[in-house]
């Protein structure tokens, strides 16, 4: 089975990037496919790589970045979310003149398209939430 | 369809919501927050057991060992599923909607 | 070659305006999906019918009054915004609290015809179940 998840809200205030990801990676050791992971509203927050949570807990961030790696998996940050939130790539901050970057390894920035495209290319979409 | 519900039913009224749209036959599984609507003697403990008679009512696993509910204080006839349960469920319906 | 495919998307709408940003970003991933030429249309329950209340005025909050935007969705080709009757009868609202939202129809002529469709909890269900694809803001 194709999925399509998307992620609604940032790291650690909600459980919604925990849980995402806890079903991304069962599905994954399951066989399945993941299509795409998009982070929208503060989702999008789950994409800067300057987060440095305590470490006894874990590093919701770079699990991300870790599965997207072993999986090949697509992160995709939505542009218009994470330009009101200051989530940025380095063609995005010379763009918007900014003086730094910081989108996490493995997430990339782009359109509100990339999640309808999901929903159309994956055989089920999932939302975590608030 | 499945429906899932993360958000605790004295907090807000998704699950509330999300009973009064689904039909007969349709899966419900409370995840996060929502798994505290699975616990028995509680002011939903009705709204759930109805469900229950028509639908199919799961609570998430690790988010009920998380917050120290013993199975033993589930209302009767709600599953429980792990993470791996929880992809086999989204597999087996054709869509899902995410009462957020 | 094949045929594109084609979707029911729903966009199910549960929040009040201005005190979230869900559903101005909702509204923002209904526009931009119109251009997939996908099956699309909105339902609004719970608070959700709060933010087809007309008469906003945002000026003394500071914060942008996205209420005009819903005009756009007829442009979009998303004509059909489900009510749920319930949620405006537990608000004490009526159909006549809300924007008279229009689209004009290619198939009668271009006339101009009512967005909003105002159902019942039971006919909401049933929509429901015809969809695709389903997510809530």
């Amino acid at each position: 089975m194709k999925f399509a998840l998307m992620v609604s809200e940032g790291p650690y205030t909600h459980q919604s990037s925990d849980t995402a990801w806890q079903f991304a990676k069962a599905a994954l050791e399951s066989g399945h496919e993941i299509f795409r992971v998009f982070f929208y509203h503060d989702g999008v927050n789950n994409g800067t790589r300057f987060t440095a949570p305590p470490q006894d807990d874990r590093h919701i961030v770079n699990r991300w970045s870790e599965l997207a790696e072993e999986y090949g998996l697509d992160l995709v940050v939505c542009v218009a979310a994470a330009q009101r939130r200051g989530i940025i790539d380095a063609d995005e901050a010379k763009r918007h003149g900014k003086d730094g970057d910081n989108i996490a390894p493995g997430f990339r920035i782009s359109g509100l398209g990339q999640l309808i495209e999901a929903g159309i290319e994956a055989d089920r979409l999932l939302q975590f939430g608030d | 369809m499945l429906h899932t519900i993360n958000k605790s039913p004295f907090e807000k009224n998704s699950l509330e919501s999300c009973l009064r749209l689904a039909k007969p036959g349709h899966d419900i599984l409370l995840i996060e927050d929502a798994v505290y609507a699975a616990t028995s003697g509680t002011i939903v403990s009705e709204l759930v057991e109805a469900a229950v008679k028509d639908k199919n009512v799961y609570a998430l696993g690790p988010d009920l060992a998380s917050r120290g509910i013993d199975e033993a204080r589930l209302l009767k006839g709600i599953g429980i599923v792990n993470y791996e349960g929880f992809v086999d469920l989204a597999v087996k319906n054709d869509k899902v909607q995410s009462w957020l | 070659m094949s045929e594109p495919t084609v979707k029911r998307f729903m966009y199910i709408n549960r929040r009040a305006p201005y005190g979230t940003v869900y559903s101005v970003e909702g509204l923002e991933v209904a526009l931009i999906g119109a251009a997939f030429e996908q099956d699309v249309c909105m339902a609004f329950i719970d608070d959700g019918v709060y933010q087809l209340k007309k008469d906003q005025d945002t000026s003394a909050t500071g914060i942008k009054n996205f209420s005009p935007a819903y005009r756009a969705l007829g442009d979009y080709d998303v004509t059909r915004l489900y009510v749920e009757r319930e949620s405006l009868q537990a608000r004490g609202l009526t159909e006549d609290d809300l924007m008279a939202l229009t689209y004009e129809d290619e198939d009668d002529d271009w006339a101009e015809k009512p967005s909003i469709r105002l159902v019942s909890r039971e006919e909401l269900s049933g929509l429901v179940d015809q969809q695709d694809v389903i997510l809530h803001f």
